[in-house]
């Protein structure tokens, strides 16, 4: 068997393995294989899937953008001023560890139940990881670079510009990668709390209104597509520079 | 004021210090000038967090929630490592696996919810299931990758002393790629935590995920809502130190030498 | 003195395949090395010598020809022909006893126990036991390799440019350390090294191989007593000798 249809052949097997255990099971109520695809077309049928799908992408472009553009920057000179870092450290670890979900009241409050409250638990679940990739990077540059500069008669913002930031763009944007992944899981957990769109609100209200299980495993398999080829996406970026 | 500044002993006490109270008081007088009568100012969170302690609420939820953390962390641990080094050590193996958890991954664990509720009911076995199935893709992918960074000649040494393949991965493969593994295990009891906060929002009634939602639902408490989340930022932070220290081990701290 | 033969080598032939091109390395290699013999291997850098001695020890198999130690064919590593390396293989999450102890796992405690403490003292890391090796210098390192490498008392002690990446005044130190080592436990040694005066110190005999496709151009007997006087006359002679064999004039 070619090497390359070996992993199709697995998923099959689990595909199938799925089918069997739902119908030996004496609930019916989980979903099969089948009854999943069938919720799929059913979503194109009423033109929900590409709504829905688009409703989620755009929430997390807002959401990321936002955070890289404010968390990047922001991180890069943290990184850089010693004396910055230390007195910012101990808030930015305090506030990481709280899970995005539990901003939910705040973010209501704030911004009330809507499309604004759902951008902003993806904006702050990335911005910290952003940030602290950004800081993690700029400290990462070996010293010889950055004497190297110095040696050259480089000025701080010279030395930001053409020595830190090249320096540190790798790590940068396997840190984006990252994030990316981490506000695609995000994003599904907003939904399902605060709006009436896309695939989390999908995943809730399906079962909420009627117990359409197939509908709610059909989301997870397009969510579960979905976020790989935005991976795969961003891996063949990272590649791409890379090799420049 | 750059990087390269050298900074006193004493120095990391104060800039911390000034930067946390300037703040609170950022906040404190952000809440008083809006007069807002809902968010709550430095105060109002500690007298809630008393309270919390008082009504014995705070240290049942803490426990709830580190109980389900670790449990799940746990399971996650026992069976992805084991796996994760399995699949490192045959790659053909590895080849027909990895697409399949590839596109299980990017499945939020809160996707999961409605099914593990149907499967497995309100109650414990839900968010521990939950919390698995986010802990366990991190540390497969640790542990791949630690297996395929052990050196070669490690691997070659060991089959000159005649270890047969088992006692190979058992003494050499192991060790070798214990700090990777470890590095994995700290990125999935993060993610565990805020994993366990999440579920607990949906699918249970206690702990303090369920606090910070239950707080706001019942009764607009919002000193309590943020008292729950002072909480959960101080214990996630007490759990990832905790895994730092593990990084001084003898037998793993020869792995962490360029670390921070 | 007739002297049983240990290893012997014969009409080995190797060549590495990478995509489709296929390099020759080893080109009818032939060789005997005697029992308890002491052999230096010099060659130019890139000739083919680590191949070489991958092929002895095992973890390479030759195209054709064969490998014959004690009579035996070669098929595999053994723990009977260990092969220390160049970069430190020690395992860095074991302590000094640990690595030592390593190869040991058949053997009883009270055995391990005599060997280990046998092989510290024979190396010169007495009072280094619970150390690790990141703790220890380059040189140390090596010596703790050579330690760990005798501990299971291999019948062939193969190593691969062990000093190169100490330097100069330690590894005058480890010359002497292993001759003396050598000395007392009477292995077999194969010792590959592109340093001629390392070879002409050290070894019995000293095969001199080709460029690629390698090999065995010429062999040299060193029949100078030990400790070697590197200013002696015959010491310069035999030098010389194996510089011209190499084709490298001896003037700078």
């Amino acid at each position: 068997m070619p090497v390359r249809l070996r992993p199709i052949v697995f998923i099959v097997a689990l595909l199938v393995l799925w089918h069997f255990a739902v119908i030996r099971s004496s609930t019916h109520l989980l979903p099969g294989p089948m009854e999943a695809l069938g919720g799929i077309a059913d979503l194109v049928r009423h033109g929900l899937l590409v709504k829905y799908v688009t409703a989620s992408l755009f929430r997390v472009t807002w959401g990321f953008v936002a955070a890289t553009v404010l968390a990047i920057p922001l991180g890069l000179v943290i990184g850089w001023y010693r004396r910055f870092e230390m007195a910012l450290n101990p808030l930015i670890q305090i506030f990481r560890p709280i899970s995005p979900l539990a901003w939910i009241p705040m973010a209501i409050l704030w911004f009330g139940v809507g499309d604004l409250s759902a951008v902003f638990l993806i904006f702050i679940s990335c911005f910290f990881p952003l940030l602290l990739t950004a800081i993690n990077s700029v400290q990462r540059v070996p010293a010889v670079y950055v004497n190297a500069g110095r040696n050259f008669g480089m000025g701080p913002a010279s030395l930001i510009y053409r020595v830190l930031y090249p320096a540190a763009l790798p790590q940068l944007i396997t840190g984006l990668r990252i994030t990316l992944g981490i506000a695609w899981l995000v994003v599904v957990a907003a939904e399902m709390i605060s709006v009436n769109s896309g695939l989390g609100f999908l995943i809730v209200d399906a079962r909420n209104a009627g117990n359409r299980y197939d509908l709610v495993v059909a989301g997870m398999l397009i969510i579960g597509a979905i976020g790989c080829l935005l991976d795969l996406g961003m891996g063949s970026f990272q590649l791409d520079y890379s090799e420049n | 004021m750059n990087s390269f500044a050298k900074t006193r002993k004493w120095e990391e006490v104060l800039w911390p210090v000034l930067a946390s109270a300037l703040f609170l008081t950022l906040w404190h007088y952000s809440v008083a000038w809006t007069a807002t009568k809902v968010f709550p100012s430095p105060l109002a969170v500690e007298k809630g967090l008393a309270e919390l302690a008082r009504k014995g609420l705070l240290w049942a939820y803490i426990g709830d929630s580190l109980r389900r953390v670790a449990l799940g962390f746990g399971a996650a641990a026992v069976l992805g490592i084991p796996i994760g080094l399995t699949l490192g050590w045959y790659p053909a193996v590895n080849q027909v696996v990895n697409p399949v958890l590839e596109m299980l991954r990017p499945i939020s664990p809160i996707a999961w919810i409605p099914v593990a509720i149907l499967m497995f009911g309100v109650g414990d076995v839900t968010p521990v299931f939950l919390i698995f199935l986010a802990a366990f893709f991190p540390i497969v992918v640790a542990c791949v990758s630690g297996v395929s960074s052990v050196p070669s000649i490690f691997r070659r040494a060991g089959r000159n002393f005649g270890l047969t393949a088992p006692q190979l991965l058992a003494r050499v493969v192991f060790p070798a790629s214990l700090p990777s593994i470890i590095v994995g295990l700290r990125l999935a009891l993060g993610i565990a935590w805020m994993v366990v906060v999440a579920a607990e929002m949906v699918a249970v009634d206690s702990g303090l995920g369920y606090l910070v939602i239950d707080a706001r639902n019942s009764g607009k408490r919002y000193d309590l809502v943020v008292a729950g989340m002072l909480t959960i930022g101080i214990i996630g932070l007490a759990l990832d130190l905790c895994f730092r220290r593990l990084r001084n081990l003898e037998s793993v701290r020869w792995g962490f030498r360029d670390d921070s | 003195m007739p002297v049983d033969t240990k290893l012997s080598a014969s009409h080995l032939n190797f060549c590495y395949k990478r995509d489709g091109k296929t390099t020759q390395v080893l080109s009818d290699v032939n060789l005997i090395v005697g029992e308890g013999e002491f052999l230096c291997i010099v060659g130019p850098s890139g000739c083919g010598k680590s191949t070489l001695l991958s092929t002895f020890a095992g973890f390479l198999s030759p195209n054709s020809g064969e490998v014959r130690i004690d009579g035996g064919v070669v098929s595999g590593p053994d723990p009977r022909r260990i092969l220390v390396f160049q970069e430190p293989g020690v395992f860095p999450w074991l302590t000094v006893e640990g690595n030592i102890e390593f190869g040991l796992f058949r053997k009883p405690r009270a055995e391990r126990q005599r060997r280990i403490a046998h092989y510290i003292e024979l190396v010169g890391l007495k009072g280094f036991e619970k150390a690790y090796p990141a703790e220890l210098s380059g040189g140390m390192k090596q010596r703790l390799e050579v330690a760990r490498a005798l501990a299971v008392n291999p019948d062939i002690l193969l190593l691969d440019e062990p000093f190169g990446a100490l330097d100069s005044i330690t590894r005058l130190t480890m010359r002497r350390e292993l001759l003396r080592i050598w000395r007392e436990e009477r292995n077999t040694v194969i010792f590959v090294t592109h340093d001629i005066d390392e070879a002409v110190q050290l070894a019995d005999r000293v095969a001199v191989m080709s460029g690629r496709p390698t090999n065995i151009q010429q062999t040299f007997l060193i029949d100078i007593e030990h400790p070697r006087d590197i200013s002696a006359p015959r010491y310069l002679e035999l030098r010389n000798a194996i510089l011209e064999e190499l084709g490298i004039a001896h003037y700078v």
